[in-house]
């Protein structure tokens, strides 16, 4: 059956190694429904999020191929696990009929904040978990979007257990 | 060089170039590692390859950057494969230049990310030590592979301490060795309860060096064997137990025992196609054990009931030992195994391997290899290119113990036997190394002649030669009513001449009659290579033969 799938992982900070992740999604046919990396407090360390859609078996076969590759220290499929899940949308909306405080107020709306006003146009910022954005992108559709960003999802598991490198874990 | 020193390298295989040109210089002051002139970078990977498969210790190369580590790609695809340690060193373009198109630019580094176990880009010469100690744990630990290191000439030019290296850590990288108690002892149990057990044995049993073990394992317990293409030689070819190869082109007994069986017990194989068939039909009614060194393996291609990830070697012992315990269960379990055995016995009794006898003087293909297997009491090593010589040479050659077969099984590498011979030969200069190979495979790297004429090797090349591709031939003919396409070698050199040319020994075998004493008379010689040219019947078929996506019981026969 397919399902979505949201996979952590702690990936070495040296270049390349974005592209041999992504690489490896390509050359085995996998599909990445979005993907987001960024840095951890520990320098070396990057922490990706990858969401992507197959049956248990494809993931499976996911995460045993991302765990080969030298520069992964670990790969986990928070979809077994309780996780909470955000991505930020920055949404940027025709602004000619409506002033700064009617802007404000539609923000507020949206549960996200003005970012930035001009007479043309006006940024919100929105953060939720996949259900929240695309309600809210929904909604917004009827005022007249212009463009929206997406960050990509990412993703933490709820409880004390924490994504480390197995050196840190000894 | 220091480094390699350490690592215990003998040989380097390469090519020089403009940006490695100080490496190579750095060759020239020492003495204890012989760097060996290619004519092609793609002989070199495939050299390292064939030293690296018969000593298991890593095969090294040294080229320079653009069209050089383009050439590169082949062999390290073979290698990557079918799971062969290699470390290959490019020469890159000056760090600042990178990026920039410079003359003889690649990125190599992303060219290989997806044909190499890993590979580096040396951006400091601080980092180079490490880099190399790194390479060369990565290619040979866990499931080998090849690993490229790419340096700059302005890394290889700036100088550096040495700092002795003696351990590698890798964050990312733990090989894991042994799998948990719990699913060995299922094991154990899954074996005793089955009645119809087969050994499905893959390359992973050669390249951890089980051999030893899985051989006692099958003779304790009595259960026949049967090898991939990869796994010849794991398992000794004239043990009563030995089923011979399966798949594609494997015994008729050998593919009905493993879809009749109600266990598998698969030791280091991926479930290849061209040995599982149609899926949808293999061994549907047995139990699966998997064990493999690597995690995603398992559960590839086929849902296995027990998967064990570790090495062949160390897993197979404790399984020998778990066995062992009960010595009665084992007699018991021995015995219940004999109508299981007979029932094998008669298919192979019904359609055993037949190939048609020489006739009216014609020379067989497979009598040539029966005859090179006589001669040579089945101690060769024995590299082969790709195409019928190679399956016939599977089928025929006999092999007793592991690493004395080289061949090309995931890729299909034609042009991958002579240089992958000259590598075999240089690691064992006083064996006799047999390149078998086709007409079409051989012109692929016959160039490699002007390296082995160079360091003196002894190797012998017997070219199985009718004219043809001759499995492209065998296709078109079962399969697109022998509309030849393309298929037929309608110039062909006079390789007797050729062979003469580059200062090696040349023979041309027409008649049955000559085939022992030409092989004879080119086991004498010691100083240069020696190519045979066997003119075989043109129109010869690998028998049997599983068609492409077929069930392994849909065997054509003759």
């Amino acid at each position: 059956m397919e399902k979505r799938h949201t996979i952590s992982v702690l990936v070495e900070n040296e270049f390349g190694v974005l592209a041999r992740i992504a690489g490896l999604f390509a050359q085995k046919g996998y599909n990445i429904e979005s993907l987001s990396v960024s840095p951890t407090t520990d320098a070396t360390l990057s922490r990706m999020t990858i969401v992507t859609v197959g049956n248990d078996h494809v993931v499976q076969q996911i995460i045993k191929q991302l765990d080969k590759l030298i520069n992964v220290l670990r790969v986990e499929d928070l979809s077994h696990e309780k996780h909470v899940t955000r991505e930020l949308f920055l949404v940027k909306l025709e602004g000619r009929s409506r002033s700064r405080s009617e802007a404000e107020k539609l923000a507020l709306e949206m549960g996200g904040k003005l970012i930035d006003y001009s007479a043309a146009a006006f940024v919100v910022e929105v953060t939720g978990n996949e259900e929240e954005g695309t309600s809210c992108l929904e909604k917004l559709k009827k005022q007249g979007i212009l463009e929206v960003v997406r960050t990509g999802v990412i993703a933490v598991q709820r409880g004390e257990h924490v994504l480390v490198s197995p050196k840190e874990k000894l | 060089m220091k480094a390699l020193e350490d690592l215990g390298v003998e040989y380097l295989f390469g090519y020089p170039g403009g940006v490695v040109l100080y490496i190579y210089d750095e060759i020239h002051k020492q003495k204890k590692i012989k760097h060996i002139l290619v004519r092609h970078e793609q002989g070199a990977t495939h050299m390292a390859d064939g030293y690296a498969r018969v000593t298991g210790k890593p095969g090294v190369v040294l080229v320079t950057s653009g069209p050089a580590a383009t050439n590169t790609v082949t062999g390290l695809t073979t290698a990557m494969m079918d799971s062969v340690p290699i470390v290959c060193f490019t020469g890159q373009v000056p760090v600042q230049l990178i990026g920039n198109d410079a003359f003889q630019e690649c990125d190599i580094v992303g060219i290989t990310r997806t044909c190499t176990k890993h590979n580096y880009l040396v951006k400091d010469v601080k980092d180079l030590e490490r880099i190399i100690h790194q390479a060369f744990y990565i290619a040979t630990s866990g499931r080998p592979g090849p690993v490229l290191v790419d340096i700059p000439k302005d890394v290889s030019m700036a100088m550096t301490e040495y700092q002795g290296i003696k351990k590698v850590e890798l964050r990312g990288y733990k090989p894991k060795k042994v799998p948990a108690q719990g699913p060995l002892e299922e094991a154990v149990e899954l074996i005793f309860k089955s009645n119809k057990p087969v050994l499905y044995m893959g390359g992973g049993v050669v390249a951890s060096g089980a051999s030893g073990i899985v051989t006692e394992f099958a003779d304790l317990l009595g259960i026949p064997v049967t090898m991939t293409l990869m796994g010849l030689g794991g398992f000794p070819g004239d043990n009563p137990l030995c089923l011979g190869m399966l798949g594609m082109h494997g015994g008729y007994w050998a593919n009905m025992a493993m879809n009749n069986s109600d266990l598998l017990i698969a030791l280091g194989p991926r479930f290849d196609d061209r040995v599982t068939g149609d899926l949808k039909k293999f061994a549907v009614h047995a139990k699966k054990i998997h064990l493999d060194i690597d995690a995603s393996s398992i559960g590839k291609i086929v849902n296995v009931d027990i998967g064990l990830v570790g090495d062949a070697k160390e897993v197979v012992s404790k399984i020998v030992s778990l066995a062992k315990k009960d010595p009665e269960r084992v007699r018991r379990y021995r015995n219940s195994l004999k109508p299981w055995k007979e029932q094998i016995q008669r298919w192979q009794k019904e359609h055993p391997l037949y190939y048609p006898q020489e006739i009216g003087g014609t020379l067989r293909p497979q009598y040539v290899i029966q005859k090179i297997y006589e001669a040579t009491k089945g101690e060769a090593i024995i590299t082969t290119d790709v195409g019928q010589h190679q399956m016939w040479t599977a089928q025929i050659y006999k092999f007793n113990g592991p690493r004395r077969w080289c061949t090309s099984g995931g890729l299909g590498t034609m042009g991958f036997g002579l240089p992958a011979a000259i590598g075999a030969q240089l690691a064992y200069p006083n064996d006799t190394v047999f390149c078998i190979s086709g007409d079409g495979s051989i012109q692929m790297n016959i160039q490699e002649l002007a390296t082995a004429v160079q360091n003196k090797l002894p190797v012998k090349v017997a070219i199985i030669n009718n004219f043809y591709l001759g499995m492209v031939r065998q296709w078109q003919q079962f399969f697109y009513e022998r509309r030849y396409s393309e298929s037929e070698m309608l110039a062909m050199p006079d390789f007797v001449k050729l062979a003469e040319s580059y200062g090696a020994v040349g023979f041309l075998v027409k008649k049955p009659s000559e085939v022992e004493t030409v092989l004879k008379e080119s086991l004498k010689i010691k100083d240069r290579p020696v190519l045979i040219d066997f003119h075989v019947v043109k129109e010869e078929n690998v028998m049997p033969m599983v068609p492409a996506g077929k069930g392994l019981d849909e065997m054509l026969l003759a």
